[in-house]
């Protein structure tokens, strides 16, 4: 049995170790978001987010991933409520045939959750391994820059707060 | 006096001669800069010697900052003593070479001296630039003098003391510097090994990187081309290319200095890489000749002991963990059967050098980096698998690999290898 824990879900899975974990995603738990691409870790339609890192999970065995936790896709936000990444990328209308999108957003937002606020220069070093066959990379790293930048701000007000929760904790001990 | 004392006194005073002609040389005269740097030259065929050098020589790799400007300089170089940042060398007269004479730029080459008269230091290789001819000079004085100039001033040095202090560098260059053309072999040679010979010792500079320093960051002459370590890879020895699974040849070798590959060997990697990218662009009679003198470097070929039988397989055995690792991650592009490995001639598993190797080192490498792309061709890329695999699975599937192709002995403490040098690499 392999267990791999996706989205904050535990799974035991009856599969070979050697399964790579596109497969157990896609075929197992119907995670169908990540896409197979090339199978060589060459284009990054793959790409997931595992122990915090983006991988090419057409190349990552199940029997690697251990307790790290997997994200993908799926995890981000609904259709209803996308993620400010997936917002950006709507907004921007980033797709065009759809099949990269979901390994670009996945690589993003492992760089997002890291740094959020990298310039467009950190963004592009950082999503260099993903390919897309459109052509719509200057789109997607114009979504992602809004993102980022977005989350910036979000952080921001979000310290903010929590300082002047601090504060008012603070004063009303003195008082 | 006794014989200690005049022993004491004999020492002291070669030590005083040493400093005097240490101070003596530390001493060189400037040589006035020019006002603006040459016309580029009109002669075509000058500067097509020039390039040709300066590929032959891999002047970019060293003087070209990653995302920097070419030849611009402010690459840092990290040596044991510190870290050196290399030089503008484009003609600009403020901050490159612009303002230098031909004399200034061959005393540099020969001499390791800056126009202005102070000392360089030897990680710029001028203990081989000095074997380089007359002609040679003046054809990549020509080739650097019509690049594009580039304002970029050089960054300070941070190097411990008492190495931040040039005139040291004399002293070095008594104990170390051979000064001048290679002499006349011990026996004739043909035209291409003559060739080899200039461009491997001159300007090619091999020994740089395959030759083990010593103390004082000089190469041992004791040990020619017995390898050494560069940015965290081992630099294989070049003395025992006929020990390799299947003993290099000439062809093999030239193939791999202009591609990056070696059918029955490895793909160039490290800092290997960008030396071959230079060489694809050198004529291949250069290279060719290259390979004719490193292989009369060679010690006799041993009868090559017979392969081992590869063990039978047994079927009913569950996969070990380092079988199942590589099952997913390497056999897509590494298994006998895959596409990949019967494209663009590459080489078997078995007979990789990595995982002939000694030391596990340049494996544990390939494995957390990859191998980066290198423009449109894929032939030697892999995806880096440092964030997919933790040290103790890397050491698993290294084992695994190790026993199955090359059936090798196993290396020892994997594991701890593995998070050495993944600890380095995130210095």
């Amino acid at each position: 049995m392999v267990k791999l824990t996706v989205n904050g879900v535990e799974h035991d899975l009856d599969i070979d170790p050697s399964m790579p974990l596109l497969y157990a995603l896609r075929n197992h738990l119907e995670l169908n978001g990540a896409k197979y691409g090339c199978g060589l870790g060459q284009c990054g339609a793959c790409t997931v987010i595992v122990g915090g890192k983006p991988v090419f999970s057409c190349l990552t065995p199940v029997s690697a991933v251990g307790a790290r936790p997997v994200r993908t896709i799926e995890g981000l936000g609904t259709p209803e409520q996308p993620s400010a990444l997936q917002k950006a990328f709507i907004d921007k209308q980033a797709a065009q045939c759809g099949y990269c999108i979901a390994g670009m957003v996945m690589r993003a937002q492992a760089l997002l959750d890291e740094r959020p606020g990298a310039t467009e220069a950190e963004i592009r070093e950082h999503m260099q391994p993903n390919l897309c066959r459109c052509g719509t990379h200057m789109r997607i790293i114009s979504a992602i820059v809004d993102a980022s930048q977005t989350l910036r701000k979000q952080r921001q007000a979000e310290n903010q707060t929590a300082r002047q929760a601090v504060a008012a904790i603070e004063s009303g001990d003195q008082a | 006096m006794s014989s200690k004392k005049k022993a004491a006194w004999t020492v002291g005073a070669v030590i005083v001669i040493g400093v005097a002609a240490a101070l003596a040389y530390a001493r060189q005269p400037a040589i006035p800069p020019l006002a603006q740097a040459p016309a580029a030259s009109a002669n075509q065929s000058l500067l097509a010697q020039g390039a040709r050098l300066a590929e032959l020589g891999d002047c970019m790799q060293c003087h070209t900052a990653k995302d920097g400007k070419p030849y611009a300089g402010g690459e840092p170089l990290a040596t044991p003593f510190g870290t050196i940042y290399t030089t503008n060398i484009t003609p600009d007269v403020e901050t490159g070479i612009g303002g230098w004479t031909q004399e200034a730029f061959a005393r540099a080459l020969r001499k390791g001296v800056s126009r202005d008269g102070h000392l360089l230091y030897p990680a710029f290789p001028y203990p081989h630039f000095t074997r380089m001819s007359d002609e040679d000079i003046a054809a990549l004085y020509a080739y650097m003098m019509a690049r594009t100039p580039v304002h970029a001033p050089a960054k300070a040095n941070a190097l411990s003391f008492p190495l931040n202090f040039r005139p040291l560098v004399a002293g070095w260059n008594l104990l170390f510097l051979d000064e001048g053309p290679l002499p006349q072999p011990a026996r004739t040679q043909s035209a291409e090994w003559l060739r080899g010979r200039y461009l491997v010792e001159g300007a090619g500079h091999c020994a740089s990187c395959h030759t083990p320093m010593n103390a004082l960051g000089a190469e041992k002459s004791s040990q020619p081309y017995a390898g050494g370590l560069i940015d965290g890879w081992n630099v294989p020895p070049l003395n025992a290319l006929t020990l390799a699974r299947k003993p290099w040849t000439v062809d093999q070798i030239t193939a791999y200095l202009r591609t990056g590959i070696a059918s029955e060997h490895s793909a160039a990697a490290g800092p290997m890489l960008p030396v071959a990218h230079h060489l694809a662009n050198a004529p291949e009679s250069d290279v060719r000749a290259i390979a004719t003198y490193l292989m009369s470097l060679q010690p006799p070929v041993p009868a090559q002991p017979a392969a081992p039988a590869p063990a039978a397989a047994a079927e009913s055995q569950p996969l070990s963990p380092g079988a199942a690792l590589f099952n997913a991650s390497c056999a897509g592009c590494h298994s006998a059967a895959a596409p990949m490995r019967s494209l663009g001639d590459r080489p078997a598993l078995e007979l990789g050098s990595t995982l002939n190797a000694d030391s596990p080192r340049n494996a544990i490498q390939m494995v957390l980096n990859g191998n980066p792309w290198t423009g449109s061709s894929a032939a030697h890329y892999m995806p880096p698998f440092a964030n997919v695999l933790t040290d103790q699975q890397i050491a698993d599937v290294l084992a695994y690999a190790r026993s199955t192709y090359a059936q090798r002995p196993a290396w020892n403490d994997l594991p701890a290898a593995v998070a050495a040098i993944r600890k380095e690499n995130s210095k």
